[in-house]
């Protein structure tokens, strides 16, 4: 094999070496233990980022679309959360792992549903006015995002609403001498589902195709006999819907809803969209655990880094590979 | 409308911003016929492709296609009433396989075993490579799979923008073969070239273009045989590229 070759080939992987390497590289600093809940913690935290990123990186990819409003929709899931666990009290409140679970899927369908929904308005109302112009996304989209909040203050108010887990996904399991707990392990099997499900549905199905073809090259996918315009409502519902979802996660991870839960997270979402590389679920996947990983090593090694450590890993990545781990399209 | 015509430009303009590229381009597409359009760099080839898909908009003028006008029309309806565009970008997916390519120009029922046969046939390479990644082809093979992908399913017009462009002289010879194969069906092509060995080896009809305008049209073989005419139209003859 050619030097050529083998080059283009450690160029195409290395990335995907990029979680293992970190995994192995912080095992000698802390005890077995502590290295296996703060890896499992990282990569379930990582999921929850996972199913709120994984619409926008779509979004941005397919629609070349800014959009500031993408924490709403996380922030909506959240509260839906709350009304729908408070609602459903005896399930949730039961010492009953299926009735647990029930009431958690109940508050996903509908977190699914409604977001959904608020997508699809939000797209036919606000975003396709601003299709191509930038500036104008950006301005009106954080003007989206703090009606729909203040929207959300006037049904649900403006206290912070507590949302306990339901007591079967409270506490934790012993695994090798570490705690880990039941809820992230609920979140990684979700993450892992929800990202199965996209790959096959980008991968087998002619819709896939044609969002993977649109993120390379819109015009062409026009030029083929598609109604692109179509697509983006698709896809912009699809991203509002999973957001809604992350949401759900995430409220009942942090056990807390604020009207702010969804904005608080858009940096940290849009570093995950700019370290995968922009319009791929692939690259979100792997950057949302690497985002998750890397804050839980760097909150137990050096608290103090703990906040701007993201900030770090975006620089670093973008310094190896500028377009992000897994660029689309053309550069 | 002449008949036989299958598209036809009469009195395109275009712009571009500020800029006024097409300056009232008249051009007639003849049914089963291979038409060149030929032109100095920044004549208006392209934008003349880019209009007839609605790629941009034209600023005045008719544009043609089987007697309607589709001049408004979006580019997928276009594209729809059967018009196939290579662009000189060729226009590959290349995170899709050479068979996720194909299949995405398909029609809802996928690919039609005789037609990709007939394809595979047509690209041998492209059958050795079915399931790698387009990106990961080289230049004459993806153009190979472009034209492919434009003819994968029957169309009335196929519209090619400089095919041969950064391809190696034997690429360019597959090439040729290939558009001279096509002509054996009577598919109707307006295709873009500068190779001038290309255009004479394929071509029927020949309008060559100069900023902005048709400035010249007629038989293929006529301008190939005039060198005069060709140094008067292109800066060059035909001769001096084989």
């Amino acid at each position: 094999m050619s030097g050529a070759r083998l080059r283009q080939l450690a160029e195409d992987w290395s990335p995907y070496a990029i979680l293992p390497l970190l995994a192995l590289l912080t095992l000698p600093l802390m005890s077995l233990s502590t290295w296996l809940t703060l890896t499992i913690a990282g990569i379930a935290m990582g999921m929850m980022l996972f199913l709120m990123a994984a619409g926008l990186t779509l979004i941005f990819g397919l629609m070349q679309v800014f959009t500031f409003a993408h924490g709403a929709f996380i922030t909506l899931g959240a509260y839906l959360a709350v009304s729908i666990l408070g609602a459903l009290g005896t399930w949730s409140t039961a010492e009953s792992w299926a009735l647990n679970l029930a009431v958690l899927v109940v508050a996903l369908v509908v977190a699914l549903v409604a977001s959904g929904a608020a997508g699809f308005v939000f797209e036919r109302v606000i975003i396709r006015r601003v299709y191509g112009a930038p500036l104008r996304q950006i301005l009106i989209t954080v003007g989206g995002l703090i009606i729909a909040e203040q929207l959300m203050v006037a049904v649900w108010g403006a206290s912070p609403l507590p949302l306990p887990k339901p007591p079967s996904f409270q506490g934790s399991i012993i695994l090798g001498g570490a705690a880990i707990e039941k809820y992230r392990l609920i979140a990684v099997a979700l993450g892992l589902a929800v990202y199965a499900g996209l790959a096959l549905l980008l991968s087998r199905t002619r819709v896939g195709l044609l969002v993977r073809a649109g993120v390379e090259n819109l015009e062409m996918v026009e030029a083929l006999g598609y109604r692109i315009r179509r697509l983006f409502i698709g896809v912009f519902v699809a991203g509002s819907a999973l957001a809604g979802v992350g949401g759900v996660m995430w409220a009942l991870y942090q056990e807390q809803v604020t009207r702010v839960i969804g904005s608080e997270m858009t940096i940290l979402i849009f570093i995950i969209l700019i370290i995968g590389g922009l319009g791929s679920v692939g690259g979100c996947f792997t950057a949302a655990v690497l985002v998750g990983m890397v804050t839980n090593y760097v909150g137990f090694l050096a608290p103090k880094l703990a906040l701007g450590s993201n900030i770090l890993l975006m620089m670093a990545v973008l310094l190896w590979r500028p377009r992000g781990l897994f660029p689309v399209g053309p550069g | 409308m002449t008949e036989g015509t299958l598209l036809r430009l009469a009195g395109v303009h275009t712009h571009i911003g500020r800029y006024h590229i097409l300056h009232g381009v008249d051009l007639a597409v003849r049914t089963g016929r291979l038409t060149m359009l030929l032109g100095r760099n920044g004549a208006g080839k392209t934008t003349t492709l880019r209009t007839i898909m609605g790629l941009w908009r034209r600023s005045a003028g008719e544009v043609r296609f089987d007697g309607s006008e589709i001049g408004d029309l979006p580019t997928p309806d276009i594209a729809r009433l059967g018009v196939a565009y290579v662009p000189e970008s060729m226009g590959i997916f290349g995170q899709l396989t050479v068979r996720e390519n194909l299949l995405l120009a398909t029609g809802p029922k996928g690919f039609e075993s005789a037609r990709l046969e007939a394809v595979l046939e047509l690209f041998p390479a492209l059958r050795e490579r079915w399931q790698v990644a387009a990106g990961a082809l080289s230049g004459g093979q993806k153009q190979m799979l472009a034209i492919s992908r434009a003819i994968i399913e029957e169309r009335r017009l196929l519209i090619v923008d400089e095919p041969t462009k950064g391809l190696a002289p034997a690429v360019i010879q597959h090439l040729i073969n290939a558009f001279l194969r096509l002509k054996a069906t009577a598919t109707t092509i307006l295709l873009v070239e500068q190779n001038f060995h290309m255009a004479r080896s394929v071509g029927d009809d020949v309008a060559v273009m100069d900023d902005g305008r048709i400035v010249h049209t007629g038989a293929m073989a006529d301008l190939a045989a005039d060198e005069r005419l060709q140094q008067q139209l292109l800066g060059l003859s035909l001769a001096s590229h084989q």
